[in-house]
Protein backbone atom coordinates (compact mmCIF):
# COMPACT_ATOMS: atom_id res chain seq x y z
CA UNK A 1 0.00 0.00 0.00
CA UNK A 2 2.96 2.61 0.91
CA UNK A 3 4.86 1.85 -2.64
CA UNK A 4 5.00 5.13 -4.27
CA UNK A 5 2.57 5.06 -7.43
CA UNK A 6 5.47 6.77 -9.25
CA UNK A 7 9.26 6.91 -8.60
CA UNK A 8 12.06 8.76 -10.71
CA UNK A 9 15.56 8.31 -9.49
CA UNK A 10 18.17 9.86 -10.61
CA UNK A 11 16.88 10.22 -14.08
CA UNK A 12 18.76 12.33 -16.73
CA UNK A 13 17.27 12.82 -20.16
CA UNK A 14 19.54 14.97 -23.09
CA UNK A 15 18.24 16.26 -26.28
CA UNK A 16 21.37 15.95 -28.49
CA UNK A 17 24.23 18.39 -26.13
CA UNK A 18 21.08 19.71 -23.82
CA UNK A 19 20.82 18.08 -20.76
CA UNK A 20 17.11 19.01 -20.03
CA UNK A 21 16.76 16.74 -16.45
CA UNK A 22 19.54 16.09 -14.74
CA UNK A 23 19.02 13.47 -11.81
CA UNK A 24 15.66 14.01 -10.97
CA UNK A 25 14.33 12.21 -7.69
CA UNK A 26 10.88 12.12 -7.10
CA UNK A 27 8.23 10.07 -4.94
CA UNK A 28 4.63 10.65 -5.35
CA UNK A 29 2.41 8.51 -3.36
CA UNK A 30 -1.31 7.77 -3.75
CA UNK A 31 -3.83 10.60 -3.63
CA UNK A 32 -1.11 12.95 -3.58
CA UNK A 33 -1.35 15.91 -5.73
CA UNK A 34 2.30 17.68 -6.65
CA UNK A 35 2.37 20.50 -8.67
CA UNK A 36 5.26 21.61 -10.56
CA UNK A 37 6.35 24.89 -10.96
CA UNK A 38 9.41 26.75 -12.79
CA UNK A 39 10.40 28.52 -15.76
CA UNK A 40 10.07 27.17 -19.74
CA UNK A 41 12.92 24.64 -20.26
CA UNK A 42 13.29 24.15 -16.50
CA UNK A 43 12.67 20.54 -17.46
CA UNK A 44 9.27 19.76 -16.09
CA UNK A 45 6.95 19.04 -19.22
CA UNK A 46 10.05 16.75 -20.35
CA UNK A 47 9.87 14.51 -16.90
CA UNK A 48 6.15 14.28 -17.20
CA UNK A 49 6.64 12.87 -20.83
CA UNK A 50 9.09 10.60 -19.15
CA UNK A 51 6.37 9.51 -16.52
CA UNK A 52 4.28 8.54 -19.22
CA UNK A 53 7.40 6.92 -21.43
CA UNK A 54 6.87 9.34 -24.28
CA UNK A 55 10.25 10.25 -23.70
CA UNK A 56 12.93 7.81 -23.25
CA UNK A 57 15.70 8.31 -20.92
CA UNK A 58 19.15 8.82 -20.58
CA UNK A 59 20.21 7.55 -16.75
CA UNK A 60 18.07 6.67 -14.03
CA UNK A 61 14.92 4.44 -13.55
CA UNK A 62 11.60 5.48 -13.24
CA UNK A 63 9.15 2.91 -11.61
CA UNK A 64 5.04 3.32 -12.04
CA UNK A 65 3.28 0.96 -9.14
CA UNK A 66 6.65 -0.61 -8.79
CA UNK A 67 7.45 -1.57 -12.76
CA UNK A 68 10.44 -0.61 -13.73
CA UNK A 69 9.17 1.16 -17.30
CA UNK A 70 12.84 1.82 -18.24
CA UNK A 71 13.27 -1.83 -18.61
CA UNK A 72 13.49 -3.16 -22.35
CA UNK A 73 10.75 -6.02 -21.09
CA UNK A 74 8.08 -3.84 -20.08
CA UNK A 75 5.24 -3.23 -22.06
CA UNK A 76 4.59 0.56 -22.12
CA UNK A 77 1.22 -0.02 -23.69
CA UNK A 78 -0.03 -1.83 -20.27
CA UNK A 79 1.37 0.65 -18.19
CA UNK A 80 0.25 3.79 -19.82
CA UNK A 81 -3.14 2.92 -19.50
CA UNK A 82 -2.78 3.16 -15.49
CA UNK A 83 -1.09 6.87 -16.50
CA UNK A 84 -3.73 9.34 -18.07
CA UNK A 85 -1.90 12.13 -19.36
CA UNK A 86 -3.57 15.47 -20.57
CA UNK A 87 -1.50 17.98 -22.39
CA UNK A 88 -1.55 21.67 -23.09
CA UNK A 89 -2.80 21.39 -26.93
CA UNK A 90 -5.83 19.18 -25.69
CA UNK A 91 -4.44 16.87 -28.76
CA UNK A 92 -8.33 15.39 -29.13
CA UNK A 93 -8.75 13.95 -32.49
CA UNK A 94 -10.91 15.87 -34.81
CA UNK A 95 -12.32 12.95 -36.66
CA UNK A 96 -14.03 12.17 -33.45
CA UNK A 97 -17.08 12.93 -31.58
CA UNK A 98 -16.60 13.99 -28.12
CA UNK A 99 -18.09 10.91 -26.48
CA UNK A 100 -16.31 9.06 -29.42
CA UNK A 101 -12.91 10.50 -28.29
CA UNK A 102 -13.95 9.08 -25.01
CA UNK A 103 -14.71 5.22 -25.48
CA UNK A 104 -12.15 4.97 -28.87
CA UNK A 105 -9.24 3.56 -26.22
CA UNK A 106 -11.52 1.92 -23.76
CA UNK A 107 -12.72 0.25 -26.98
CA UNK A 108 -9.87 -0.66 -28.48
CA UNK A 109 -7.27 -0.86 -26.31
CA UNK A 110 -9.20 -2.45 -22.90
CA UNK A 111 -11.73 -4.29 -24.98
CA UNK A 112 -14.92 -2.83 -23.63
CA UNK A 113 -18.07 -3.11 -25.40
CA UNK A 114 -19.27 -0.34 -27.16
CA UNK A 115 -22.56 0.36 -24.82
CA UNK A 116 -20.03 -0.20 -21.49
CA UNK A 117 -17.59 2.44 -23.31
CA UNK A 118 -20.61 5.05 -23.80
CA UNK A 119 -21.68 4.44 -20.72
CA UNK A 120 -19.15 4.97 -19.06
CA UNK A 121 -17.78 8.13 -21.64
CA UNK A 122 -21.13 9.88 -20.84
CA UNK A 123 -20.92 9.52 -17.03
CA UNK A 124 -17.54 11.51 -17.43
CA UNK A 125 -18.72 13.78 -19.95
CA UNK A 126 -21.30 14.72 -17.23
CA UNK A 127 -18.63 15.08 -14.65
CA UNK A 128 -17.06 17.49 -16.57
CA UNK A 129 -20.38 19.22 -17.34
CA UNK A 130 -20.55 18.33 -20.94
CA UNK A 131 -23.44 16.08 -21.35
CA UNK A 132 -25.00 17.84 -24.05
CA UNK A 133 -21.56 18.60 -26.30
CA UNK A 134 -21.49 14.22 -26.52
CA UNK A 135 -22.00 14.72 -30.41
CA UNK A 136 -19.94 17.65 -31.55
CA UNK A 137 -16.87 17.24 -33.38
CA UNK A 138 -13.58 19.34 -30.88
CA UNK A 139 -13.49 21.65 -33.70
CA UNK A 140 -17.04 23.40 -32.79
CA UNK A 141 -15.96 23.25 -28.87
CA UNK A 142 -14.48 26.24 -27.18
CA UNK A 143 -10.42 25.81 -26.14
CA UNK A 144 -11.87 25.29 -22.44
CA UNK A 145 -14.93 22.58 -23.74
CA UNK A 146 -11.82 20.39 -25.59
CA UNK A 147 -9.64 20.37 -22.20
CA UNK A 148 -12.00 19.13 -20.43
CA UNK A 149 -13.25 16.47 -22.92
CA UNK A 150 -9.23 15.80 -22.85
CA UNK A 151 -9.22 15.16 -19.19
CA UNK A 152 -12.42 13.09 -19.40
CA UNK A 153 -11.06 10.99 -22.25
CA UNK A 154 -7.75 10.06 -20.08
CA UNK A 155 -10.24 9.32 -16.92
CA UNK A 156 -12.01 6.95 -19.23
CA UNK A 157 -8.87 4.68 -19.03
CA UNK A 158 -9.99 4.62 -15.77
CA UNK A 159 -6.22 5.59 -14.66
CA UNK A 160 -4.71 5.35 -11.34
CA UNK A 161 -2.90 8.67 -12.11
CA UNK A 162 -2.68 11.45 -14.15
CA UNK A 163 -0.54 13.67 -15.38
CA UNK A 164 -1.11 17.27 -16.64
CA UNK A 165 1.45 19.21 -18.57
CA UNK A 166 0.25 22.83 -18.18
CA UNK A 167 -3.47 22.42 -19.34
CA UNK A 168 -4.86 26.17 -18.89
CA UNK A 169 -1.67 27.76 -20.88
CA UNK A 170 -3.57 27.42 -23.97
CA UNK A 171 -6.63 28.69 -23.32
CA UNK A 172 -8.44 32.17 -22.74
CA UNK A 173 -8.34 33.65 -19.14
CA UNK A 174 -12.14 33.06 -18.48
CA UNK A 175 -11.73 29.78 -19.74
CA UNK A 176 -9.25 28.36 -17.29
CA UNK A 177 -11.53 27.99 -14.10
CA UNK A 178 -13.64 25.99 -15.57
CA UNK A 179 -10.47 23.75 -16.65
CA UNK A 180 -9.17 24.07 -12.94
CA UNK A 181 -12.58 23.56 -11.01
CA UNK A 182 -12.43 19.85 -12.91
CA UNK A 183 -9.22 19.44 -11.82
CA UNK A 184 -9.99 20.39 -8.15
CA UNK A 185 -12.75 18.09 -7.86
CA UNK A 186 -10.63 15.14 -8.95
CA UNK A 187 -7.68 15.98 -6.77
CA UNK A 188 -10.55 16.27 -3.81
CA UNK A 189 -12.09 12.89 -4.72
CA UNK A 190 -8.43 11.17 -4.09
CA UNK A 191 -6.46 11.11 -7.59
CA UNK A 192 -3.08 10.97 -7.29
CA UNK A 193 -1.74 13.45 -10.10
CA UNK A 194 1.03 15.51 -11.31
CA UNK A 195 0.51 18.99 -12.45
CA UNK A 196 2.71 21.36 -14.20
CA UNK A 197 1.35 24.73 -13.99
CA UNK A 198 1.27 28.13 -13.56
CA UNK A 199 -1.58 28.42 -11.65
CA UNK A 200 -0.53 29.11 -7.78
CA UNK A 201 -4.35 29.50 -6.77
CA UNK A 202 -4.79 25.83 -7.78
CA UNK A 203 -1.44 24.85 -5.98
CA UNK A 204 -2.63 26.52 -3.11
CA UNK A 205 -6.01 25.15 -2.82
CA UNK A 206 -5.79 21.32 -3.73
CA UNK A 207 -1.87 21.05 -4.06
CA UNK A 208 -0.19 18.16 -1.49
CA UNK A 209 3.17 19.29 -2.71
CA UNK A 210 4.71 22.08 -4.73
CA UNK A 211 7.82 21.63 -6.46
CA UNK A 212 10.04 24.18 -8.15
CA UNK A 213 12.00 22.81 -10.83
CA UNK A 214 14.86 25.15 -12.72
CA UNK A 215 17.78 23.76 -15.27
CA UNK A 216 16.39 20.16 -14.63
CA UNK A 217 16.64 19.75 -11.36
CA UNK A 218 14.22 20.34 -8.27
CA UNK A 219 15.54 23.25 -6.59
CA UNK A 220 12.95 23.48 -3.94
CA UNK A 221 10.29 21.20 -2.28
CA UNK A 222 7.64 21.06 0.42
CA UNK A 223 4.09 22.34 1.41
CA UNK A 224 2.56 24.82 -1.30
CA UNK A 225 0.40 27.07 1.26
CA UNK A 226 4.48 27.61 3.00
CA UNK A 227 6.81 27.79 0.39
CA UNK A 228 4.38 30.01 -1.68
CA UNK A 229 4.35 32.29 1.45
CA UNK A 230 8.00 31.82 2.48
CA UNK A 231 10.17 29.99 -0.28
CA UNK A 232 13.74 29.27 0.77
CA UNK A 233 15.67 29.57 -2.08
CA UNK A 234 16.93 32.06 -3.96
CA UNK A 235 15.90 31.12 -7.25
CA UNK A 236 12.37 29.81 -6.21
CA UNK A 237 11.67 33.63 -4.56
CA UNK A 238 12.29 35.09 -8.02
CA UNK A 239 10.16 32.70 -10.07
CA UNK A 240 7.63 33.22 -7.68
CA UNK A 241 7.50 36.91 -7.69
CA UNK A 242 7.03 36.58 -11.27
CA UNK A 243 4.33 34.64 -11.72
CA UNK A 244 2.12 35.93 -8.30
CA UNK B 1 -9.77 34.50 -97.82
CA UNK B 2 -9.88 31.20 -100.35
CA UNK B 3 -7.31 29.48 -98.41
CA UNK B 4 -8.32 29.67 -95.16
CA UNK B 5 -11.54 28.41 -96.14
CA UNK B 6 -9.91 25.81 -97.59
CA UNK B 7 -8.02 25.32 -94.70
CA UNK B 8 -10.74 24.95 -92.44
CA UNK B 9 -13.20 22.89 -94.84
CA UNK B 10 -9.72 20.25 -94.64
CA UNK B 11 -9.94 20.10 -90.50
CA UNK B 12 -13.63 19.56 -90.59
CA UNK B 13 -13.04 16.69 -92.88
CA UNK B 14 -9.88 15.03 -91.15
CA UNK B 15 -10.55 15.96 -88.11
CA UNK B 16 -14.29 16.42 -87.45
CA UNK B 17 -16.11 15.00 -89.66
CA UNK B 18 -19.88 14.83 -88.24
CA UNK B 19 -20.34 11.39 -89.81
CA UNK B 20 -17.08 9.47 -88.75
CA UNK B 21 -17.55 10.87 -85.32
CA UNK B 22 -21.10 9.22 -84.68
CA UNK B 23 -19.91 6.31 -86.56
CA UNK B 24 -17.03 5.96 -84.35
CA UNK B 25 -17.78 6.74 -81.14
CA UNK B 26 -20.17 3.82 -80.45
CA UNK B 27 -17.26 1.57 -81.84
CA UNK B 28 -14.92 3.06 -79.26
CA UNK B 29 -17.19 2.06 -76.20
CA UNK B 30 -16.04 -1.10 -76.03
CA UNK B 31 -12.34 0.52 -75.41
CA UNK B 32 -13.62 2.72 -72.68
CA UNK B 33 -14.60 -0.32 -70.68
CA UNK B 34 -10.96 -0.98 -71.50
CA UNK B 35 -9.92 1.90 -69.98
CA UNK B 36 -12.23 1.79 -67.15
CA UNK B 37 -10.82 -1.49 -66.21
CA UNK B 38 -7.51 -0.53 -66.17
CA UNK B 39 -8.21 2.70 -64.32
CA UNK B 40 -9.90 0.63 -61.56
CA UNK B 41 -7.38 -1.83 -60.99
CA UNK B 42 -4.52 0.63 -61.24
CA UNK B 43 -5.88 3.02 -58.83
CA UNK B 44 -6.48 -0.03 -56.23
CA UNK B 45 -3.34 -1.50 -56.88
CA UNK B 46 -1.90 1.54 -56.62
CA UNK B 47 -3.41 2.75 -53.41
CA UNK B 48 -2.59 -0.13 -51.22
CA UNK B 49 0.83 -0.12 -52.50
CA UNK B 50 1.34 3.51 -51.50
CA UNK B 51 -0.05 3.26 -48.27
CA UNK B 52 2.20 0.19 -48.23
CA UNK B 53 4.97 1.95 -49.14
CA UNK B 54 4.53 5.23 -46.87
CA UNK B 55 4.18 3.33 -44.30
CA UNK B 56 7.13 1.25 -44.33
CA UNK B 57 8.99 4.48 -44.55
CA UNK B 58 7.87 4.77 -40.90
CA UNK B 59 9.61 1.25 -39.62
CA UNK B 60 12.85 1.89 -37.62
CA UNK B 61 15.01 -0.04 -40.13
CA UNK B 62 16.95 2.27 -42.27
CA UNK B 63 18.02 0.15 -44.95
CA UNK B 64 14.54 -0.91 -45.23
CA UNK B 65 13.47 2.84 -45.36
CA UNK B 66 16.57 3.58 -47.81
CA UNK B 67 15.38 0.92 -49.81
CA UNK B 68 11.70 2.37 -50.56
CA UNK B 69 13.18 5.87 -50.69
CA UNK B 70 15.00 4.89 -53.72
CA UNK B 71 12.02 2.52 -55.00
CA UNK B 72 9.59 5.62 -54.73
CA UNK B 73 12.73 8.29 -56.35
CA UNK B 74 13.23 5.74 -59.53
CA UNK B 75 9.61 5.22 -60.80
CA UNK B 76 9.27 8.81 -60.06
CA UNK B 77 11.71 9.33 -62.35
CA UNK B 78 11.57 7.08 -65.08
CA UNK B 79 9.09 7.72 -67.91
CA UNK B 80 5.44 5.32 -67.99
CA UNK B 81 6.22 4.78 -71.61
CA UNK B 82 9.67 3.40 -71.35
CA UNK B 83 8.61 1.25 -67.77
CA UNK B 84 5.39 -0.44 -70.13
CA UNK B 85 7.66 -0.86 -72.96
CA UNK B 86 10.53 -2.62 -70.80
CA UNK B 87 7.43 -5.05 -68.69
CA UNK B 88 5.41 -5.81 -71.87
CA UNK B 89 8.29 -6.28 -74.62
CA UNK B 90 10.95 -6.67 -72.09
CA UNK B 91 9.76 -9.36 -69.86
CA UNK B 92 7.82 -10.97 -72.58
CA UNK B 93 11.54 -11.54 -74.22
CA UNK B 94 12.70 -12.36 -71.37
CA UNK B 95 10.12 -15.12 -70.75
CA UNK B 96 9.43 -16.81 -74.19
CA UNK B 97 13.53 -17.64 -74.24
CA UNK B 98 13.59 -18.69 -70.92
CA UNK B 99 10.41 -20.94 -70.90
CA UNK B 100 9.08 -18.75 -68.08
CA UNK B 101 5.83 -18.28 -69.46
CA UNK B 102 4.15 -16.24 -66.47
CA UNK B 103 6.22 -13.41 -67.35
CA UNK B 104 4.97 -13.01 -70.68
CA UNK B 105 1.77 -10.70 -70.08
CA UNK B 106 -1.20 -9.73 -72.07
CA UNK B 107 -1.59 -6.19 -73.31
CA UNK B 108 -3.82 -5.24 -70.20
CA UNK B 109 -1.73 -7.17 -67.38
CA UNK B 110 0.66 -5.59 -68.59
CA UNK B 111 -0.50 -1.64 -68.42
CA UNK B 112 -2.01 -2.37 -64.75
CA UNK B 113 1.32 -3.21 -63.50
CA UNK B 114 3.08 -1.00 -65.37
CA UNK B 115 0.35 2.19 -64.32
CA UNK B 116 0.44 0.50 -60.61
CA UNK B 117 4.69 0.75 -60.01
CA UNK B 118 4.77 4.61 -60.94
CA UNK B 119 1.84 5.64 -59.57
CA UNK B 120 2.38 3.13 -56.01
CA UNK B 121 5.26 5.62 -56.19
CA UNK B 122 3.67 8.86 -56.70
CA UNK B 123 0.59 7.77 -54.29
CA UNK B 124 3.75 7.20 -51.32
CA UNK B 125 5.15 10.65 -51.86
CA UNK B 126 1.13 11.85 -51.30
CA UNK B 127 0.36 9.27 -48.00
CA UNK B 128 3.68 10.36 -46.44
CA UNK B 129 3.35 13.81 -46.61
CA UNK B 130 -0.32 13.28 -45.43
CA UNK B 131 0.44 11.25 -42.74
CA UNK B 132 3.58 13.58 -41.78
CA UNK B 133 0.91 16.47 -41.90
CA UNK B 134 -0.80 15.21 -38.70
CA UNK B 135 0.16 16.63 -35.95
CA UNK B 136 2.94 14.56 -33.77
CA UNK B 137 0.84 15.38 -30.72
CA UNK B 138 -2.28 13.21 -32.25
CA UNK B 139 0.03 10.20 -32.04
CA UNK B 140 1.26 11.40 -28.37
CA UNK B 141 -2.67 11.31 -27.17
CA UNK B 142 -3.15 8.27 -28.45
CA UNK B 143 -0.22 6.59 -27.37
CA UNK B 144 -0.39 8.08 -24.02
CA UNK B 145 -4.24 6.40 -23.80
CA UNK B 146 -2.52 2.84 -24.16
CA UNK B 147 -2.21 2.42 -27.79
CA UNK B 148 0.49 0.73 -29.74
CA UNK B 149 1.82 2.01 -32.73
CA UNK B 150 -0.69 -0.17 -35.16
CA UNK B 151 -3.91 1.22 -33.49
CA UNK B 152 -2.68 4.65 -32.78
CA UNK B 153 -1.85 4.98 -36.73
CA UNK B 154 -4.94 2.72 -37.82
CA UNK B 155 -7.77 4.44 -35.72
CA UNK B 156 -6.15 7.97 -35.10
CA UNK B 157 -3.54 8.74 -37.65
CA UNK B 158 -4.76 7.32 -40.69
CA UNK B 159 -8.23 8.05 -40.86
CA UNK B 160 -6.71 11.90 -40.75
CA UNK B 161 -4.72 11.47 -43.27
CA UNK B 162 -7.41 10.11 -45.40
CA UNK B 163 -9.12 13.37 -45.50
CA UNK B 164 -5.93 15.32 -46.21
CA UNK B 165 -4.93 12.94 -49.27
CA UNK B 166 -8.00 12.59 -51.36
CA UNK B 167 -8.00 16.04 -52.87
CA UNK B 168 -4.14 15.04 -54.35
CA UNK B 169 -5.63 11.16 -54.81
CA UNK B 170 -8.37 13.12 -56.99
CA UNK B 171 -5.44 14.83 -58.98
CA UNK B 172 -3.74 11.58 -59.27
CA UNK B 173 -6.55 9.65 -61.00
CA UNK B 174 -7.10 12.29 -63.66
CA UNK B 175 -3.52 12.36 -64.09
CA UNK B 176 -4.01 8.45 -64.78
CA UNK B 177 -6.43 8.23 -66.91
CA UNK B 178 -4.78 10.24 -69.29
CA UNK B 179 -1.63 8.12 -68.99
CA UNK B 180 -4.12 5.34 -69.14
CA UNK B 181 -3.35 6.04 -73.28
CA UNK B 182 0.53 5.43 -72.39
CA UNK B 183 -0.58 1.23 -73.09
CA UNK B 184 -1.66 1.60 -76.62
CA UNK B 185 1.97 1.14 -77.07
CA UNK B 186 1.90 -2.03 -76.11
CA UNK B 187 -0.79 -3.30 -78.12
CA UNK B 188 -3.42 -2.36 -75.08
CA UNK B 189 -7.54 -1.93 -76.76
CA UNK B 190 -7.78 1.32 -74.97
CA UNK B 191 -9.28 4.19 -76.48
CA UNK B 192 -6.14 5.74 -78.54
CA UNK B 193 -5.02 1.88 -79.76
CA UNK B 194 -8.50 1.40 -81.28
CA UNK B 195 -9.26 5.05 -82.55
CA UNK B 196 -5.96 4.46 -84.31
CA UNK B 197 -7.09 1.29 -85.75
CA UNK B 198 -10.36 2.80 -86.99
CA UNK B 199 -8.53 6.15 -87.87
CA UNK B 200 -6.54 3.21 -90.26
CA UNK B 201 -9.86 1.92 -91.71
CA UNK B 202 -11.70 5.25 -92.28
CA UNK B 203 -8.15 6.78 -93.71
CA UNK B 204 -9.25 9.53 -91.75
CA UNK B 205 -8.24 10.93 -88.16
CA UNK B 206 -11.31 11.82 -87.17
CA UNK B 207 -11.35 8.54 -84.46
CA UNK B 208 -8.62 10.66 -82.83
CA UNK B 209 -10.99 13.42 -81.94
CA UNK B 210 -13.70 10.97 -81.05
CA UNK B 211 -11.19 9.76 -78.64
CA UNK B 212 -10.75 12.74 -77.28
CA UNK B 213 -14.20 13.92 -76.72
CA UNK B 214 -14.20 10.57 -74.82
CA UNK B 215 -11.31 11.46 -72.19
CA UNK B 216 -12.78 15.08 -72.02
CA UNK B 217 -16.09 14.14 -71.23
CA UNK B 218 -14.96 11.57 -68.46
CA UNK B 219 -12.35 13.81 -67.52
CA UNK B 220 -14.12 17.09 -66.95
CA UNK B 221 -16.19 16.09 -64.29
CA UNK B 222 -13.50 14.65 -61.85
CA UNK B 223 -11.93 18.03 -62.40
CA UNK B 224 -14.43 19.71 -60.84
CA UNK B 225 -15.26 17.18 -57.90
CA UNK B 226 -11.23 17.30 -57.51
CA UNK B 227 -11.64 21.08 -57.01
CA UNK B 228 -14.81 20.98 -54.40
CA UNK B 229 -12.62 18.23 -52.40
CA UNK B 230 -9.92 20.58 -52.63
CA UNK B 231 -12.02 23.53 -51.07
CA UNK B 232 -13.74 21.13 -48.67
CA UNK B 233 -10.27 19.15 -46.93
CA UNK B 234 -7.45 20.88 -48.32
CA UNK B 235 -4.76 23.48 -47.33
CA UNK B 236 -6.90 26.05 -46.88
CA UNK B 237 -9.63 24.29 -45.15
CA UNK B 238 -10.00 25.36 -41.40
CA UNK B 239 -8.29 22.44 -39.56
CA UNK B 240 -10.57 20.66 -37.20
CA UNK B 241 -10.21 20.48 -33.42
CA UNK B 242 -6.78 21.89 -33.84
Amino acid sequence: MDQPLIKLEGVHKRFGDLEVLRGIDLEVRRSEVVVVIGPSGSGKSTMLRCINGLEPIHLGRIFIEGIDITGSKTNINQIRQKVGMVFQQFNLFPHKTALENLTLSPMKVQGKSQSVAEQIGQDLLAKVGLSEKADEYPGTLSGGQQQRVAIARALAMQPDMMLFDEVTSALDPELVADVLNVMKDLAREGMTMVVVTHEMGFAREVGSRLMFMDEGVIVEEGDPRVMIENPSEERTQKFLGMVL
Amino acid sequence: MDAIGQAFADLERYFFNIEILRDTIPQLLPALLVVFEILFLSLLFSFIGGLTLALTRLVPLRPLRWLVGAYVDFFRALPLLLLLTYIYYGLGLFGSTTGLRFLILDPIPAAILGITITYSAYSAEIFRAGISSVPHGQMEAARSLGMNNYKAMLHVVLPQTMRIVVPPLTNELIAMIKDTALASVITTPELLFRSREIMGLKANPTPLTAAAILYVAFTLPLIRVAARLERRYGKGARPVGM
